[in-house]
């Protein structure tokens, strides 16, 4: 992140370093001069600016505009001609008396619980995997692969096989649990009932943490070697060699790997599709799964759409607020 | 100069992106023209055992209406999960195919959509008539009292299939023909790890399809005259559970059928674990899981008393494809001639024939091929006892609503939650205030 922010700065103190040589006080030419060359990248940074406007931009602003219309079967033919309905969407998506508001408001909870046990889980388990990974032996190279084959994996080819091995009847889990393992004698549900989230949470899980792995495996590369011997000298432990050395240097790559892991977690469409079909039970009823439910099964685009805001708003609301709070802890911890 | 001229070429750039982006998509108002008259699109449906035998199937009969009328038709089969999202967004492009075919359950939630062709007499006439087609079927075109927004291709209707054999072991003579003779049978075939019924509890249209003719036989409609939801009538919530309970009180449904979605019913009936299904037009998929078309046998589904007909004696919803043209098309009287050729007597008996459907055209029904023990049931029953789902333009949130209220109550079944009356009223009193308030 803060090579991206000085990049940036580059081409502004360049152009500026030569006006301030000339002083204030020179003719107004060179002022168009030194317009002239600041101009310059924004001019070429247009054609990129509107494309993300037009890719990303446009499209949000039509689904803010649909979240005050009554976007039903009636109107998407020309959907410009469907009734306002000014915060209607917004007060249904809201009302928790009502079964809309309560439904939205218990997947809600289900996502952050979700996503902060799935982000723990993955954060913990790749980063421990890659510090072991740092010791050099004999196949390393073949496990590192291995760990990586979730991510690399197609996710439809990889949540479906998942889909298969959680069916009670017929699948492995069951086959291990009840028939090898002995464990329990009736054969559980995996994908009805309150099963089901953990069901999804160890899909999640599973697809998500090699993403953690190879990231702070690349972090560890960046640590100088003559730390840890020092540290050794000095008598420290590998625990406190962690601790101490190894924690506080990932702490940047930390933070925003726990934040895209969130992200990710947060809005993941696929999985729950994947596993649940259209109607996700209510324990694993992930919110982007109730948003599509609500906008294309039930053919309800405007109230789909009003949901959409209010989750953005809360996911600007919480990267901000994350941003804010490592930002300041990150000043002190420098210096 | 260079640096000018590098400008030059960005602005282009992004002007060009600007228009280019603006330039695609006209509004959704377009009217039917024939601009294009040599060629035509047409989305097809999945109706065989996968979409390359779809394609198979289809395209030389594609290539007989190119001899014919010299119009190529570009042909796209679309898989189930796709098509309604894909006809939704053609909706609102304006971008869509000329012809398509559409599940006849969403006929009336699309006729509201005003994106697909009324048929009124005068366009009925370009196709040889609206006598032409089965009355039951037409009525699942659209809503009561309007023209229609598509025409009837292919019919099906809900048939009970059972295992030869599984009966004659069990002693059972004759198929069941009331419920309390099916539940009865169920009990004396679920021995042994084997199963009376197979159902696919997490398969929301079909328990709608379901729960529909039970709702009937108890004299109740999902939907009052004038089109307001009534999940909840006693005799809605007594369909629920009655069909329910197959699984929860008369044990004759195994509980892992809870979590069925993907026709496992059919794969578990094809292995002999369970004797019987309630299916519509399962022929086909039978003999793809490897059975003999001796090992089967098919009667009419089950009714409280007596034989099936009408009113409380209505034993299957009329099921099928409906093709319909969408309004905005560029070639009109291409896309007519084309309804036209596929809903021919020729081309509906090949087809039909090929997907073991029955016609909806009167006179291709007659044909001797629809003639044979497993047609005739099915073909008597969209005859005499089949009646089409609510014709309400929030079909489809029914279906998602009160499907998933079942599903979740087979869910409870399964896992040994004693199943009460209570507990299904409350269950489709949720899925009531689900549906859109007017």
């Amino acid at each position: 992140m803060g090579i991206a922010t000085e990049d940036r700065a580059l081409p502004g103190r360049r152009t500026a370093a030569p006006g301030r040589a000339g002083g204030p006080h020179r003719a107004p030419s060179s002022r168009r001069t030194l317009l002239r060359r600041a101009g310059l990248p924004y001019l070429l940074l247009l054609p990129a600016v509107l494309l993300e406007l037009l890719v990303h931009l446009v499209p949000m602003l039509i689904g803010i505009l649909a979240s005050f219309k009554e976007l039903t079967q009636f109107y998407i033919r020309n959907w410009s001609a469907a009734p306002w309905r000014g915060l209607e969407n917004y007060r249904v998506s809201v009302d928790l008396n009502a079964p809309v508001g309560k439904d939205l408001l218990n997947s809600f909870f289900v996502t952050c619980v979700l996503s902060v046990l799935a982000v723990g889980m993955c954060w913990l388990i790749g980063t421990a995997a890659a510090i072991f990974m740092q010791e050099g032996f004999r196949g390393r190279g073949l496990l590192r692969a291995i760990f990586l084959t979730p991510y690399a994996l197609p996710v439809y080819a990889a949540v479906i096989t998942w889909a298969f091995m959680f069916q009670r009847d017929h699948g492995m889990v069951n086959h291990v649990i009840v028939d090898q393992l002995g464990l329990t004698d009736e054969r559980p549900f995996w994908l009805l009932g309150d099963n089901s989230f953990i069901a999804l949470a160890v899909v999640a899980v599973w697809k998500t943490w090699p993403f953690a792995f190879l990231i702070v495996m690349a972090a560890l590369q960046n640590i100088p070697k003559e730390l840890y011997e020092a540290a050794a000298i000095d008598g420290a432990g590998i625990r406190q060699q962690i601790r101490r050395i190894t924690m506080p240097a990932l702490y940047p790559i930390n933070r925003v790997l726990v934040l895209v892991l969130f992200l990710w977690t947060f809005n993941d469409f696929n999985t729950p599709y994947i596993l649940f079909g259209d109607s996700a039970p209510a324990p694993a009823n992930l919110i982007s799964i109730h948003i599509y439910q609500s906008s294309f099964v039930t053919w309800n685009f405007g109230t789909g759409s009003a949901m959409s805001v209010l989750l953005l708003l809360f996911l600007l609301v919480v990267t901000a607020g994350y941003l804010l709070a490592t930002l300041r802890g990150r000043k002190t911890a420098d210096v | 100069m260079h640096r000018m001229r590098a400008a030059a070429a960005a602005l282009a750039l992004g002007t060009l992106a600007a228009t280019a982006a603006c330039g695609g998509g006209s509004a959704g108002g377009g009217q039917a023209s024939n601009e294009a008259p040599k060629t035509l699109t047409y989305w097809a449906s999945n109706q065989g055992p996968d979409i390359e035998a779809d394609k198979e199937i289809l395209t030389p009969e594609l290539k007989k209406f190119e001899q014919q009328t010299g119009i190529k038709v570009e042909l796209e089969v679309v898989p189930w999960a796709d098509l309604l999202n894909r006809i939704l967004a053609a909706t609102t492009s304006g971008q869509g195919p000329d012809v398509l075919n559409i599940g006849n359950t969403w006929s009336t939630s699309l006729q509201a959509t005003g994106a697909l062709l009324p048929w009124d007499a005068a366009t009925f006439d370009k196709i040889g008539g609206r006598d032409r087609f089965v009355d039951s079927a037409l009525a699942t075109a659209g809503a009561e009292g309007q023209d229609p927004a598509a025409v009837p291709l292919y019919s099906m209707a809900y048939a009970l299939y059972y295992h030869k054999k599984a009966f004659a072991d069990a002693g059972i003579e004759k198929p069941p023909a009331t419920w309390d003779e099916l539940v009865a049978a169920g009990k004396k075939l679920s021995t042994g790890g084997k199963w009376g019924l197979g159902v696919e509890g997490s398969n929301l249209s079909n328990n709608i399809h379901q729960v529909f003719v039970l709702a009937k036989q108890h004299g109740a409609d999902f939907f009052d005259a004038s089109g307001k939801p009534t999940f909840t009538s006693d005799g809605a919530v007594a369909a629920v559970k009655q069909y329910i309970d197959l699984m929860a009180t008369d044990k004759i449904v195994a509980p892992g059928n809870a979590e069925y979605a993907q026709n496992q019913s059919l794969q578990d009936f094809a292995k002999g674990n369970t004797a019987m299904i309630l299916w519509q037009t399962a022929a086909t998929t039978l003999t793809s899981h490897g059975m003999k078309p001796d090992e089967w046998g098919v009667a009419p589904v089950p009714v409280p008393a007596g034989t099936p007909g009408t009113g409380q004696n209505v034993n299957s919803m009329v099921a099928g494809i409906n093709m319909a043209v969408f309004k905005n098309t560029d070639n009109l009287d291409g896309a007519l001639q084309f309804v036209k050729f596929m809903t021919g007597d020729e081309e509906q008996k090949t087809l039909n024939k090929t997907y073991g459907s029955i016609p909806p055209v009167k006179t291709a029904q007659q044909d001797e091929a629809f003639n044979g023990p497993d047609l005739a049931v099915l073909r008597d029953t969209l005859a005499t006892s089949a009646a089409p789902l609510p014709r309400v333009p929030e079909e489809s949130q029914f279906e998602t609503a009160v499907g998933t209220a079942v599903k979740e109550l087979f869910a409870d079944a399964a896992q040994g939650r004693e199943i009460t009356t209570d507990l299904v009223k409350e269950r489709l009193t949720k899925a009531q205030q689900q549906m859109p308030t007017k």
